[in-house]
């Protein structure tokens, strides 16, 4: 599949949090849709094709919204790495002549709707009963819980000092002050204020975890041949791949708890793409916390087990870096739209339009994805 | 404040453990779901044992519970007792309550290791969060809530 199919269309909502988006997760959803589709240059009704988000729409409300003939529908299963995921389907579909035109819409409204502390009502969620029965009696509730046993135990393995998570942070938010989309512009972090922010379920601080956001995104995919005929620079997807952590609904019993879906999916989209880590322009790394920065650097094959930390530590992952990390702002300082935004971030950098974050020359940019409890995938993009 | 499980053994929990008020008024305790697929496991704790599933070709343990044992796919299997001991894999310390039910903080989850092999979520209510260690060596014990009886796992016993 490498390079058969191109994200041609891109789309965000306005990303908020206080008072809300006002609008349900369906017009918000659309707001995105109508804007990639606008950037697409296409008629809506050339999409064919929608791999649904996670929960809270549907597709048939989205065809009768936008006047689709749909003949491929799709939902994954892996959470927020549905974001990534999800061009898997699309470009399958598309490779295959089962669709031509794949609209792909993730979102939500984070902030003023579903919070995920209350997981026990998370729709479409494999692991929710086992939280039920064997988490939430403990009040092990919410994913900043879950996640950081798994840093403690890194701590153990490889040393975690705070200041490497404190490193993604900062860097993380010098890239929102870029991003007039950020809503953390206007809201420089020193190392000092990240080290004194409170406890959240430690190692987890407040400034290690993600935005709550009311956000959403869209992107579009065609074949290659299609993008060509339209306005923007071809983004390709050159390789592409999903994984799953065994078991996938229950974080405790893993032999390995770093073991995790990216793990097996990063090989895989690799070798699709006949690339490899090195060949990285920047990445846009699932940031739901900083932790999962540093995990999600050596799974994605950018170091070593255990030597992230130091990497981050040595400026290889803020503004001219050799590898920048999420030039947006990611999750953390951006907006949390379940790391679509991760997607569209990376096709604005490939196409040479990111603005004052822009990586010069970026020629190719990963992306990755990860999902409760540990779900993941990565796409590979390039610029053709 | 010492709280005496249906075992008849009582558990003190630590000062910081988040146990010494289990009753939040008004709030009531979430638990697993009775008649859901987690209730032969608490049907064991009711009777002061922890068991977990043991599958009856390969024998090897898992948890949690499934309906074939992912190792070998045998869908012959039966609940067999646990020793009981283990050590501390790994654990969080909240700080900022998330759940309603839940609101002395500091309180540690623990993901504890048995000598089976097999991993819990639980709780070390007599160590202090600041004292817990990779290693350090469990025993379960079983703290009754609202009528459920909750593995628990103390450093200072077996």
């Amino acid at each position: 599949m490498r390079d058969l199919t191109a994200i041609a269309g891109i789309g965000e909502s306005d990303y908020c949090r206080k008072p809300g988006s006002g609008m349900s997760v369906l017009e918000l959803l659309l707001v995105a849709t109508r804007r990639a589709v606008a950037d697409a240059g296409i008629s809506a009704t050339e999409i064919d094709g929608i791999i649904t988000p996670p929960a809270w729409a549907t597709a048939e409300a989205f065809a009768a919204a936008l006047g689709l003939h749909l003949r491929y529908v799709a939902q994954p299963t892996g959470g927020g790495a549905s974001s990534v995921g999800a061009l898997q389907y699309a470009a399958s579909a598309i490779c295959t002549g089962l669709a031509s035109c794949v609209l792909v819409p993730v979102g939500w409204n984070g902030y003023s709707g579903f919070r995920v502390r209350n997981f026990e009502d998370a729709p479409n969620m494999p692991a929710a009963g086992h939280v039920v029965d064997y988490y939430v009696p403990y009040g092990s509730v919410a994913p900043p819980q879950w996640y950081s046993m798994i840093a403690t135990r890194y701590d153990h393995d490889y040393g975690l000092p705070a200041e490497a998570l404190g490193t993604v942070a900062v860097n993380t938010r010098a890239f929102a002050q870029l991003n007039d989309r950020a809503l953390m512009r206007g809201r420089p972090l020193t190392m000092e204020e990240y080290l004194a922010s409170p406890w959240i379920s430690r190692p987890y601080r407040l400034l290690d975890c993600c935005l709550e956001t009311d956000a959403a995104a869209a992107v579009i995919v065609m074949s290659t041949e299609r993008a060509r005929q339209l306005g923007h620079p071809v983004v390709s997807v050159s390789g592409i791949a999903e994984g799953h952590p065994l078991p996938a609904d229950d974080l405790v019993n893993r032999p390995d708890l770093l073991h995790v879906g990216l793990s097996d999916a990063a090989p895989r989209a690799y070798e699709m793409a006949g690339l490899g880590p090195e060949d990285a322009d920047f990445a846009q790394i699932y940031d739901c916390f900083t932790f999962e920065v540093i995990h999600q650097l050596e799974d994605a094959g950018f170091c070593g087990r255990g030597e992230a930390p130091g990497f981050v530590l040595d400026g290889h992952t803020g503004p001219g870096g050799r590898l920048p990390v999420n030039t947006h702002g990611g999750l953390l300082s951006q907006a949390h739209a379940m790391g679509l935004n991760h997607v569209v971030e990376a096709v604005r950098q490939l196409r040479h339009e990111a603005g004052a974050s822009q990586v010069d020359g970026a020629e190719i940019g990963v992306v990755t994805g990860w999902g409760d409890f540990g779900d993941g995938s990565l796409t590979v993009l390039r610029r053709l | 404040m010492a709280v005496k499980p249906d075992g008849g053994r009582p558990v003190t929990p630590a000062s910081g453990s988040g146990l010494a008020d289990l009753a939040v008024e008004g709030v009531p305790r979430p638990l697993p779901r009775p008649d859901g697929p987690a209730s032969e496991f608490y049907g064991w704790t009711a009777q002061g044992e922890l068991r977990f599933q043991r599958c009856g070709d390969c024998r090897r343990w898992r948890h949690l519970p499934r309906p074939l044992c992912p190792y070998c796919q045998s869908p012959n299997w039966a609940w067999e007792p646990s020793s009981g001991r283990g050590e501390v894999y790994t654990w969080t310390t909240t700080y900022r309550s998330l759940h309603p039910a839940f609101t002395q903080v500091p309180y540690a989850q623990v993901i504890v290791e048995l000598e089976e092999g097999v991993r819990m979520l639980s709780w070390v209510p007599d160590v202090d969060p600041d004292d817990l260690r990779v290693g350090m060596p469990v025993t379960v014990d079983f703290l009754t809530v609202d009528g459920v009886a909750l593995p628990v796992f103390l450093a200072g016993a077996g």
